[in-house]
C-alpha cells in the first residue's frame, strides 16, 4: 500500500521494540564483576530490529525505549546518552538494509561487515556524541565523559560482537524455508 | 438481488508459497446472509477472509487470477482503507486487536485515525459500549479483562463503523465454554439489529451452529468441498472426511446406528423429532457399551495443602485454600474462567511463585527443592511452544535440559534418541525447529520436557485454537505418554478435551476449588457448570431429549465408546 | 520475585496538579527542564528546586511512592559528584577563572570555585527530578500520546510511544512466564552462577521473548490497518482533553521562566552565575 511518511509496521515496530527495550533494560543486564559495568543485552536487541527494520526504526526505538526506560526507572534522563543510544540504532539500521534476514541470509561476510560497522556505530555514538553532549549540555569535565564514552564503546562493542551476532544468526534461522529437508 | 460477495474462478497464491493457496473458486453471499466458513487449518479459510477485507492483495502479495468482488468493489483495485469501510473484521487473537490504552480508547480507535470530532466519537463510543454492556469497564486496561470481555471491546472497536459486512476470524478460540456460547448469541443478536452480512470462520461447527446460520461453506486444500444449508452438510459424511468435527450428537445418533437420512433436521437436539424408534435404538447402544476396566488402586503421590498465592494486595479472589491429592497415573483437566486461578495453580507447584501453603511430592516438602530441582519431578511445557524454544535444532533443545544439568553427552545422545522416538520425532531430529508444523513444535516442548523424565506433566491449553486433527495428534500423544504412567494434568477450556481424554477434573472459580470430580459428573451437574463457566455437552441434551432415564450414563458410554476406538 | 511495585506509574487523583492538561504538564516539564539544563546560575536552580518541591507535596504524593527512585538517585548522584571531582578537580577554578584554596592536597586540592561548581550539579540534579516524578506519576498514560501530537510531535511517533506504554506490561508478564519455564529447564540467573552460564541463561530467555514479540508486530500491525491507522495526515484522540484557564496560565509562567533564563544569560554574559569575580 501506498502510504505517506512512516508505514504503520514501522510505527508498531517502534512501540513494540521500545517495550522490548524498556523490559530488557529492567530485567536482564548482567554485571560483569567489574563496578558500573554490565553486559547489556538490550544493545544486541537494538542491533537486531534495526537490522530487520531499517534506521527510522532502529533511531526511534533506541531513542523512545531508552528515555522510556530512564524516566519509568530513575525518574531522569540523560539526553546526550540517549541520542547515543538512537544513533547507534540508526547507522546499524543503514547497514541492515543491506541484509536480508527476513529470507534466512546472513553470511560470513556479512557478519564481519555487520561487525565492522557495529563497532564504527559504537565509536561515534559512546566516544563522539554521548560525550560531546555531556560536555555541552551538562558541562561536566572533559576526560571523565571521554572516559566513560570509551568504556561503554568497548563494552558495548564485544556485546554487540558476540550476542548481537548469535541473535542475528538465530533470526536468520528462524526463517529457513523446509526446501530441502529430508526426514532420516 | 445483488450478492454482496463473489468470488468467480478465483485463485490465489502467496508470494513466499510454491502451492497456491485458494484454487478456482467460486461462491457468493446475499446481503443479510450469515455463513460460517468451516476447514481445518491451511484449508485456506482464513485466505479467503484475508480477501474479503483487502488484506489480500494490499498487504500479503501474490498472484491473483480470477475475480473477487466485495460490495462490487474488484478487491485488486481497491485499497485496503476504502475495504475497511465495507468490511470489519474481528481477529482471532483479540489480545494484539486492543490497541488503546483503555476499552474506550480502542473502541475509538478506529473514529480517531477518521479524525472524527471528539464530541461526536463520545457518543458513538458510548452507544456501542452501552449495547455491549462494556460502559461500566471503559477506563479498564486490557490486562483487567478476560478474553470474552477483550472480544466484546474488539467487536465494539469495529461496529462504530457500521459497515455492511462483519467478518469473525476463529471467533471462540480464546474463549471458555460459556463465554464461547455467549460470543455466538450476541453475533446472532448483533446481525439481527444492524442488519450486516455475517461470516463466521471456524472449525468448531457445533459451537457455531448453536444459533441459526445459514450456510456453511466448507473448505478444504484450497477448493469449496460444500456450499448448503447447514442441515444438508450435516447429513453428509463431508465435515468428517476433510478433518472438522461434526457434532456429538450427531455422531451419537450414528453409533447407536440411527440413519440420518430419516432424521429431517439435524440442526440442533431441539429439532429432532421425538421419535420412539430412535429413542430405542439409543437405550439399545447404550446398554450395549461395557464398563471399561475398573481402575487400579493408586498411589498418591502430589499432596496440596492449603496452597495459595496472591499476586498483590489489590487482586480480587487470589488462589486460596486448595486441598488435594494428585494420584500417580491420573490424567487431570483444570478448568474455569479465566482468572479463577488455573494457570496460578500450576505456577505454584512448579515453584514459579511463592505458596501459601505445603506442597509434598511422595512426602517430600516441595519448599526445600529450588525451580531447578522441581522441574525434575514436575514439567511445565507453556501454551505457546515460541515462548519455549530457544535452541535452532530439535536435538539440541530436547537435549538443554540435560546438558544444563552437566550430563554427559554420550547419556545425553542415548535420552535425548529415546526421548524423540517416544514422541515420533526422531526421523526430525537434524532439523531445525523453524521448519516444523505447530502441533510438531507443541511435541517438541513436551520432549524438552519429557527427556527430564518428570513423573508429572503440566500443559497449559495444549490444543487452544488448533483444529481437530492437529488437537487429536497432541491429545493422543499425551494419552500415550499417561499410559506409559507419566501422570497428566491440563489447563483446558475444551470441554470435548476433558471429556474425552481425562479421567478427573478439578474446577475452579474465583480463587477456589469448587469440585473435584469425574468429568462426566462436572458436566452434568448444572450449578457447577454455571459456576465454572463450562457449557453442558450436547450428548446431555440428547439424552434428555429422548427421555433416556440416567443422562450421565448416556454421555460415559458414548465417551467410553471413542476411547475404545482410539484403542 | 516480581518487582511490580518498582515503577513509576500514574496514581490517579483529584489535585490541582492532576486536572491539569497533560499538554500543559508535557510543555512545562520540558520548557523548565531545558531552562535548568542551560543555565548554572545558582539562584534559578534553587528557586525551581524549592518551587518543584512544594508542586510534589500538592500533588500529595506520598514519601514511599518515590522513596525508592530518591535513594537510588541520591546514591547515583554522589557517586557522579565524586567521579567528576576525581577526574578534573581543577575544573571548578577553570569555569570561573579564579582559585580560593580551602583545603591544600597536591592533585585533590579542594578550592571554592570546585565546590561551588558541584552544589550547582547537585541543584540541577534535584531540580529536574521532581518534575519529571509529578509528570510520571500525575499524568494518565492514556493522554501522554495526545500531549505528544499536540506539541507537534507526529501523530505517528506519538502512537509509537502509546503502543510501547500499553504493551510493557504485556512483555513484562511474557518475561517472568518464559523466565521461569527457562530456569526450570535449568538455566542459571542468579549471582551464585559463574559469568558465562548467566549470559547463556539469560539468552535463552531473551531468544524466545524477542522472537514471539516480533511476531505480534505484523498482527497488530495488520489490526491497525484494518482499522485505518495512518491512512490520514491527521488524527483525532479520544482522551483529548481542551485547555482551561489554568492551563493557559500555567503555560504562560512556564514561557515566564524560560525568558528569566534567557535574561539571566545576558546578566552573566553566560551558563554560569559567577560569584567569584
Amino acid at each position: 500500500m501506498k502510504e505517506k511518511g512512516l508505514s504503520v509496521k514501522s510505527v508498531v515496530a517502534i512501540g513494540i521494540g521500545a517495550a522490548i527495550y524498556v523490559i530488557l533494560a529492567r530485567f536482564t543486564s548482567i554485571p560483569t564483576g567489574i563496578p558500573n559495568t554490565n553486559i547489556e543485552i538490550v544493545y544486541p536487541f537494538l542491533a537486531l530490529i534495526a537490522t530487520i527494520y531499517g534506521p527510522v526504526v532502529g533511531f526511534s526505538v533506541g531513542f523512545i525505549g531508552h528515555a522510556l526506560n530512564d524516566f519509568l526507572m530513575y525518574g531522569q534522563t540523560w539526553w546526550s546518552w540517549v541520542l547515543a543510544t538512537a544513533i547507534l540504532g540508526l547507522i546499524i539500521g543503514l547497514y541492515g538494509m543491506r541484509l536480508d534476514l527476513e529470507h534466512g541470509e546472513f553470511t560470513g561476510k556479512q557478519m564481519v561487515m555487520f561487525n565492522l560497522v557495529q563497532i564504527l556505530g559504537n565509536i561515534l555514538s559512546w566516544l563522539v556524541i554521548a560525550p560531546l553532549g555531556d560536555i555541552l549540555i551538562y558541562s561536566e569535565p572533559a576526560n571523565k565523559v571521554f572516559l566513560q564514552g570509551a568504556s561503554a564503546t568497548i563494552m558495548n562493542s564485544i556485546v554487540i560482537a558476540i550476542l548481537g551476532t548469535i541473535l542475528l544468526k538465530a533470526y536468520a534461522a528462524t526463517k529457513v524455508k523446509k526446501g530441502s529437508l529430508h526426514k532420516d | 438481488m445483488e450478492p454482496i460477495i463473489q468470488f468467480k474462478n478465483f485463485s490465489f497464491q502467496y508470494d513466499s508459497q510454491a502451492e497456491p493457496t485458494l484454487r478456482n473458486i467460486n461462491f457468493s453471499i446475499n446481503p443479510g446472509e450469515k455463513i460460517l466458513l468451516a476447514g481445518p487449518s491451511g484449508s485456506g479459510k482464513s485466505t479467503i477472509g484475508r480477501c474479503l477485507n483487502g488484506l489480500i492483495p494490499n498487504v500479503d502479495h501474490g498472484d491473483i487470477q480470477g475475480a473477487c468482488l466485495v460490495d462490487g468493489k474488484d478487491i485488486t483495485e481497491t485499497s485496503l482503507f476504502d475495504l475497511s469501510f465495507t468490511t470489519s473484521t474481528i481477529l482471532q487473537d483479540s489480545d494484539s486487536q486492543f490497541i488503546g490504552m483503555t476499552v474506550g480508547e480502542d473502541i475509538a480507535f478506529s473514529l480517531e485515525n477518521d479524525c472524527q470530532d471528539r464530541e461526536k466519537m463520545h457518543k458513538t463510543v458510548n452507544k456501542w459500549a452501552n449495547e455491549l454492556e462494556l460502559t461500566a469497564l471503559l477506563k479498564q486496561t486490557p490486562q483487567t479483562l478476560s478474553g470474552g470481555q477483550k472480544q466484546l471491546v474488539a467487536l465494539a472497536g469495529v461496529l462504530v463503523d457500521e459497515s455492511p459486512i462483519l467478518l469473525f476470524d476463529e471467533p471462540l478460540a480464546n474463549l471458555d465454554p460459556a463465554a464461547g456460547y455467549k460470543t455466538i448469541e450476541l453475533i446472532d443478536k448483533i446481525q439481527k439489529e444492524v442488519n450486516a452480512t455475517v461470516i463466521i470462520i471456524e472449525h468448531r461447527i457445533e459451537e457455531v451452529l448453536a444459533k441459526h446460520v445459514d450456510r456453511i461453506i466448507l473448505v478444504n486444500d484450497g477448493e469449496i468441498i460444500a456450499d448448503q444449508e447447514p442441515n444438508d452438510l450435516l447429513h453428509t459424511d463431508k465435515l468428517e472426511k476433510v478433518g472438522v468435527r461434526s457434532p456429538l450428537y450427531v455422531k451419537a445418533l450414528e453409533k447407536a446406528g440411527i440413519n440420518l437420512l430419516e432424521v429431517p433436521d439435524l440442526t440442533s437436539v431441539k429439532e429432532l423429532p421425538k421419535s420412539s424408534t430412535i429413542k430405542e435404538k439409543l437405550e439399545i447402544w447404550k446398554s450395549k457399551q461395557t464398563e471399561p476396566d475398573e481402575l487400579d488402586h493408586k498411589k498418591a503421590l502430589l499432596k496440596l495443602e492449603n496452597v495459595g498465592h496472591q499476586y498483590n494486595k489489590h487482586q480480587q479472589n487470589p488462589l486460596h485454600g486448595v486441598n488435594l491429592t494428585v494420584n500417580q497415573g491420573d490424567f487431570i483437566s483444570i478448568v474455569g474462567q479465566n482468572g479463577a486461578g488455573k494457570t496460578t495453580l500450576c505456577r505454584t507447584i512448579c515453584g514459579f511463585i511463592s505458596n501459601e501453603g505445603k506442597i509434598s511430592l511422595n512426602n517430600q516438602n516441595l519448599a526445600d527443592l529450588s525451580i531447578k530441582e522441581r522441574a525434575e519431578h514436575i514439567g511445565y511445557v507453556m501454551q505457546d511452544p515460541n515462548q519455549m524454544i530457544s535452541q535452532k535444532m530439535i536435538f539440541d533443545e530436547v537435549a538443554l535440559g540435560l546438558r544444563l544439568r552437566n550430563v554427559d553427552e554420550d547419556t545425553i545422545k542415548e535420552k535425548v534418541y529415546q526421548t524423540l522416538k517416544i514422541c515420533g520425532l526422531y526421523p526430525f531430529r537434524n532439523w531445525p525447529i523453524s521448519a516444523l508444523s505447530f502441533g510438531q513444535k507443541k511435541r517438541v516442548t513436551i520432549a524438552a520436557i519429557l527427556a527430564l523424565e518428570p513423573e508429572i506433566i503440566i500443559l497449559d491449553e495444549p490444543t487452544a485454537g488448533q483444529d481437530w486433527k492437529t488437537y487429536t495428534e497432541i491429545m493422543d500423544f499425551l494419552r500415550e505418554l499417561n499410559e506409559r504412567g507419566t501422570t497428566i494434568m491440563i489447563v483446558t477450556h475444551d470441554m470435548h478435551l476433558m471429556l474425552e481424554y481425562s479421567k478427573r477434573s478439578l474446577a475452579f472459580a474465583k480463587g477456589e476449588l469448587i469440585a473435584d470430580t469425574t468429568p462426566i459428573d462436572l458436566l452434568t451437574d448444572k450449578n457447577l457448570v454455571a459456576k465454572a463457566s463450562l457449557r453442558r455437552t450436547s450428548l446431555y441434551d440428547l439424552a434428555v431429549h429422548y427421555d433416556l432415564d440416567n443422562p450421565n450414563d448416556f454421555v460415559k458410554a458414548y465417551i467410553d465408546s471413542e476411547e475404545q476406538v482410539v484403542k | 520475585m516480581q518487582e511490580d511495585d518498582k515503577i513509576l506509574g500514574y496514581q490517579p487523583g483529584n489535585t490541582f496538579i492532576h486536572r491539569l492538561n497533560a499538554t500543559t504538564k508535557l510543555i512545562f516539564l520540558l520548557l523548565v527542564s531545558i531552562a535548568c539544563m542551560v543555565t548554572y546560575d545558582t539562584r534559578f536552580l534553587v528557586v525551581i528546586c524549592v518551587f518543584s518541591l512544594i508542586c510534589l507535596k500538592l500533588a500529595g504524593i506520598k514519601w514511599r511512592q518515590i522513596s525508592f527512585i530518591v535513594k537510588f538517585i541520591i546514591v547515583f548522584a554522589i557517586i557522579n559528584l565524586i567521579a567528576v571531582f576525581i577526574f578534573q578537580p581543577t575544573y571548578g577554578q577553570e569555569l570561573y577563572g579564579s582559585k580560593n584554596v580551602l583545603i591544600s592536597a597536591g592533585y585533590f586540592t579542594v578550592t571554592k570555585e570546585e565546590l561551588f561548581y558541584l552544589l550547582n550539579l547537585v541543584l540541577k540534579y534535584i531540580c529536574s527530578v521532581p518534575l519529571v516524578l509529578l509528570f510520571l506519576l500525575t499524568t494518565n498514560p492514556s493522554q501522554f500520546a495526545s500531549s505528544l501530537n499536540k506539541i507537534g510531535v507526529s501523530y505517528k511517533i506519538s502512537y509509537a510511544v502509546s503502543l510501547a506504554l500499553r504493551y510493557i506490561p504485556t512483555i513484562q508478564t511474557d518475561y517472568w512466564a518464559i523466565s521461569a519455564a527457562q530456569q526450570a529447564r535449568g538455566n542459571e540467573l542468579s549471582k551464585k552462577a559463574s559469568l558465562g552460564k548467566r549470559i547463556k541463561g539469560t539468552l535463552n530467555i531473551v531468544i524466545p521473548l524477542i522472537f514471539s514479540s516480533i511476531e505480534r508486530i505484523d498482527i497488530i500491525s495488520t489490526a491497525m490497518q484494518l482499522r485505518r491507522f495512518g491512512s490520514k495526515k491527521k488524527r483525532s484522540w479520544y482522551v483529548y482533553k481542551p485547555f482551561t484557564t489554568k492551563d493557559y496560565f500555567v503555560t504562560a509562567m512556564a514561557i515566564f521562566l524560560v525568558i528569566i533564563v534567557v535574561i539571566l544569560w545576558h546578566i552573566n554574559a553566560g551558563r554560569f552565575f559567577n560569584p567569584f569575580k
